[in-house]
């Protein structure tokens, strides 16, 4: 007997490598699915008026999301405006301060806050906000957002700024060149794709987040500018309106939610292309 | 508040419990779910087809998901999804709600293995090339070598991913309060409608005009605030040792 089971030892090899391609493909059909139905129910809706327009009452057919699209625009930029420059300047401090207490800590809580579920932030910008000003508000779903963007936005930045070689710091500070200086004009540019693709994620995030808006920018079935009222978000919008009993309001979530996989899933498209083409590399 | 099992807002009852059980069975569900999948992907991605075009193509496949917003897949899973499991659950012969935890942890189990897998993938590449090769010698074929090679050393950056796929599990809102019913009991079976914590918070956070009710449900936001955070911490700690023993 020369085989000792040699060829059972291979047919169990290959069964479980063919088992292991059968099982991934599997897990990757409900994307299929997902991208499907979206896609099929949302594509009849969608027409120049469906942007354009505002929902109109149950029973209507017809009718637009112009109060979402505009509500995700003005949170997205509200919550940009409150993250970014906070996020930026955290990434460069912990990047160019990598050892010591004060670092330690400001790691450890934006660890924190990246996995704080989205829901508890909702509250907390609640009793932030809300309560203190009165009411529900653009603003407030704003500082929401912003409280999800701070912590990719710092991470990207550090991970980035921490590539590039200190020789080229060193460089720049032997020039003569003052402290403040060698930041702006030596190494954020240097930086520059690894932040903008931070805020690229950051941005398609938020835009699906509907959890944290819920109790901050509530919803309006109006297209609002004014920081203090509340505001639709495409979001919100969908979720109202699947839950909802009227097969036209489900016919405008369809839509929507077309119109917002197609934003984000572009945004998370764009950004890959950001990270390759302008690779930090030295 | 945590161990009382009544929550009635009009009575003004407010015990956890519920929650607490539904966000734990759903959860841990959805993770034994996802855990099989996450594995063989990750197993393909870092061992079998590392860095050839298939390994590309799947990658990308397994990231898209994770940018889809939570809320898309609820409403994907309302209108497909819970039909499905209905008719599913009228052949098992109990009462068909189609709605419910079981729903709510296939859903959560899609959305979660982007997460889970991305970590396992990053471990597994670190086994050394020198043990694999040393088992190859041996004679051993490529599942024996990963039965008792790759799995054992990868065995605590395998945890670290399941863990922090839970604490995404926990946290997650949207889809599950879609499909989960909105039962403020004790779930029964595991194809009862329950509540989680994050979807009692999501449903009736903006209708709670009685200060205690407020108040109770952003306790419960604490809760599942503290819950994550140390799960997360776990996990966190668990990654940082598994790197630094296989580069030190």
């Amino acid at each position: 007997m020369v085989d000792n089971g040699v060829s059972f030892r291979i047919f169990k090899d290959n069964l479980f490598k063919w088992s292991l391609v059968l099982v991934s493909f599997l897990a990757t059909v409900p994307l299929f699915l997902i991208l499907f139905y979206v896609a099929k129910n949302g594509i009849s809706s969608f027409s120049w008026t469906f942007i354009t327009h505002l929902p109109k009452p149950p029973g209507e057919a017809g009718g637009g999301i112009l109060n979402g699209i505009v509500g995700t625009l003005l949170l997205i930029g509200w919550s940009s405006l409150l993250s970014i420059p906070l996020g930026i300047t955290l990434g460069l401090y912990l990047s160019e301060f990598r050892e010591g207490f004060f670092s330690y800590w400001v790691r450890l809580c934006i660890d924190v806050l990246q996995g704080t579920p989205s829901v508890v932030i909702g509250i907390v910008a609640y009793a932030w906000i809300v309560i203190t000003m009165g009411g529900f508000s653009l603003f407030s779903g704003g500082v929401a957002l912003s409280l999800i963007m701070v912590p990719m936005i710092v991470k990207a930045t550090e991970e980035t700024l921490k590539l590039i070689p200190s020789a080229l710091k060193e460089a720049s500070l032997a020039l003569g060149v003052s402290y403040s200086k060698t930041i702006f004009k030596v190494i954020i540019p240097s930086g520059l794709s690894g932040i903008v693709t931070g805020i690229l994620l950051g941005v398609a995030r938020v835009a699906g987040e509907t959890a944290p808006l819920l109790f901050t920018a509530f919803g309006n079935p109006f297209v609002n500018w004014n920081p203090l009222k509340p505001v639709s978000a495409l979001p919100i919008l969908i979720f109202n309106y699947a839950s909802s009993p009227f097969p036209e309001w489900h016919q405008l979530a369809w839509g929507a939610s077309l119109f917002l996989v197609t934003i984000v899933l572009l945004l998370n498209a764009v950004s890959r292309v950001v990270i390759r083409k302008w690779k930090v590399q030295f | 508040m945590f161990y009382r099992s009544v929550w009635n807002p009009v009575s003004g009852d407010f015990g956890a419990f519920p929650f607490i059980v539904g966000t734990l069975f759903t959860a841990f569900l959805a993770l034994a779910f996802c855990t099989p999948f996450a594995l063989a992907i990750s197993l393909l991605l870092g061992e079998y087809w590392r860095g050839t075009t298939w390994s590309g193509i799947l990658q990308t496949l397994i990231e898209v998901p994770a940018g889809i917003p939570s809320v898309i897949y609820g409403f994907w899973g309302l209108f497909l999804v819970v039909p499905l499991i209905r008719s599913l659950e009228s052949k098992l012969h109990v009462a068909p709600y189609g709605v419910g935890i079981f729903t709510a942890s296939v859903i959560l189990s899609i959305m979660i293995i982007p997460y889970a897998a991305s970590l396992m993938i990053e471990t597994i590449k670190l086994v050394p090339y020198d043990l694999k090769e040393a088992a190859y010698s041996l004679g051993a074929t490529r599942v024996e070598v990963i039965r008792n090679v790759v799995l054992p050393y990868a065995r605590s950056g395998v945890f670290a991913g399941i863990l922090l796929a839970l604490g995404r599990a926990l946290g997650e809102t949207m889809a599950v309060t879609m499909v989960i019913g909105n039962s403020n009991f004790i779930p029964k079976s595991i194809f009862a409608p329950a509540n989680t914590m994050a979807s009692i918070i999501a449903n009736e956070f903006t209708e709670a005009s009685d200060p205690l009710h407020l108040s109770s449900l952003i306790e419960v936001g604490v809760l599942l605030f503290f819950l994550t955070m140390v799960i997360n911490m776990i996990g966190k700690a668990i990654i940082r040792r598994t790197v630094s023993g296989a580069y030190g």
